[in-house]
């Protein structure tokens, strides 16, 4: 079996493409749709799982869950501002991005361990949609200090509102709803066709990194440098948190590659509207440039060793 | 035909403003406008509109002068320094002025 997973080749693709200015660009309609066809995926089988599970049970994982999402920015901070000697809105925006997550990037995660016939708990998609958000308001309450000309109102309907929420939130509660039978019949879309969306989806993730080469190059080595410790950090929580929830060696490995993953959908947009002195040509070099390539090429193998080596600690 | 003066506010920005402006640019007595996707180079370089973050949009307001020149200066305060965001007037005739 390769080691790279052939969905990861299509990211290859598009990244060599894009840095050789190759004309190759797929309509902005068709990524978009990429994405929704991944948010309903993911949510659905997510929701399929979570019916089989008791929620009260699920509860002590999900605040465990948000904390860390809280606490991940809150260590980034310092590093930026202190390391990277960032202005104190992009410190602020970086380390929400770094507590967010990555949609993508989990799904990449799903594939590699299907890919692997590694069994995991599909219920992890719920941890998607929770930690959406904790990172953002950290975020804003770095850059901004408390009650100081944040406008929350405007901020919540943005993230709450926002395409990945809603359709994972949509997703996981069709799912749950529907159970495996009563998805069965939409099945040949979302589920049997995974695999080709999320090719399709990561060759138009490999144009948008190469499209940060530039701003990679004006910004220096600090960023690649957090761009590759900051998740590496986090996955180690992740995969101690997998260890503590008790979960399998594959959920175990999603849970470190959720946490080491950055946000590229919904703290950008929720950062240029409540920190817009926050350059966003920063944060995106580091998630998009760095850290989602970085994730997908070297860190879901390696958070996978994590995983079992957390195990084997276990057992 | 009779015609009569009106001002065309032409503003390219960002896409991640349009919920705020749609709402903004009402609130300062605008009766309507127009949003298309753009995208194009400039100050902040090339906007290519691959994906959302560099997505750009042209909004169109057709409104009296002293109107087309409070939004103009209001979206110059707030959002010059910190988003890619051009605005110019034109002037333009309409046919049926009350509803501009």
């Amino acid at each position: 079996m390769p080691t790279l997973d052939p969905v990861v080749l299509f990211f290859l693709l598009g990244l060599t493409a894009g840095l050789l200015r190759a004309e190759l660009r797929l309509p902005p309609a068709i990524y978009e749709f990429l994405t929704v066809l991944l948010l309903l995926t993911i949510g659905l089988k997510g929701g399929v799982e979570l019916a089989a599970h008791p929620f009260g049970a699920l509860l002590p994982r999900m605040l465990l869950v948000v904390l860390a999402g809280i606490v991940l920015p809150l260590l980034a901070y310092p590093v930026l501002r202190a390391v990277g000697r960032m202005a104190r809105p992009d410190a602020a925006s970086i380390a929400a991005h770094y507590g967010s997550v990555s949609v993508g990037t989990y799904a990449v995660a799903v594939a590699y361990l299907g890919y692997r016939g590694i069994a995991f708990e599909e219920y992890l998609a719920v941890f998607l949609v929770l930690l959406e958000m904790p990172a953002i308001v950290v975020g804003i309450l770095l850059a901004r200090g408390v009650g100081r000309g944040v406008q929350w109102r405007a901020m919540t309907r943005e993230v709450l509102l926002g395409k990945s929420i809603v359709l994972l939130t949509g997703g996981l509660l069709i799912g749950w709803v529907g159970g495996s039978d009563g998805v069965a019949p939409i099945a040949p879309l979302f589920m049997d066709l995974f695999k080709g969306v999320l090719a399709l989806f990561l060759l138009e993730m490999g144009l948008i990194a190469a499209g940060q080469a530039g701003d990679l190059r004006r910004h220096g080595v600090f960023l690649i440098i957090f761009g590759v410790v900051m998740p590496l950090a986090s996955a180690v929580v992740g995969a101690g948190m997998g260890w503590t929830m008790g979960l399998s060696v594959g959920g175990t490995t999603l849970l470190a590659t959720l946490m080491a993953s950055a946000s590229y959908i919904a703290v950008p947009a929720a950062m240029r509207l409540s920190l817009p002195e926050a350059n966003p040509a920063l944060s995106l070099a580091a998630s998009l440039g760095v850290t989602f390539p970085f994730n997908i090429l070297i860190g879901i193998p390696l958070y996978h060793r994590f995983a079992e080596f957390t195990q084997r600690l276990g057992g | 035909m009779s015609l009569e003066s009106r001002k065309l506010l032409t503003i390219v920005t960002e896409s991640a403003l349009e919920h705020e402006l749609s709402v903004e640019i009402q609130r300062l007595g605008a009766h309507g406008y127009t949003v298309t996707d753009a995208r194009g180079r400039g100050g902040r370089g090339v906007r290519n509109a691959s994906w959302t973050m560099s997505a750009n949009i042209r909004i169109e307001v057709v409104c009296p002068a002293a109107t087309a020149e409070t939004i103009a200066a209001t979206l110059k305060e707030r959002y010059y320094a910190n988003y890619a965001m051009i605005l110019f007037l034109s002037d333009v005739e309409v046919m049926r002025p009350d509803k501009f």
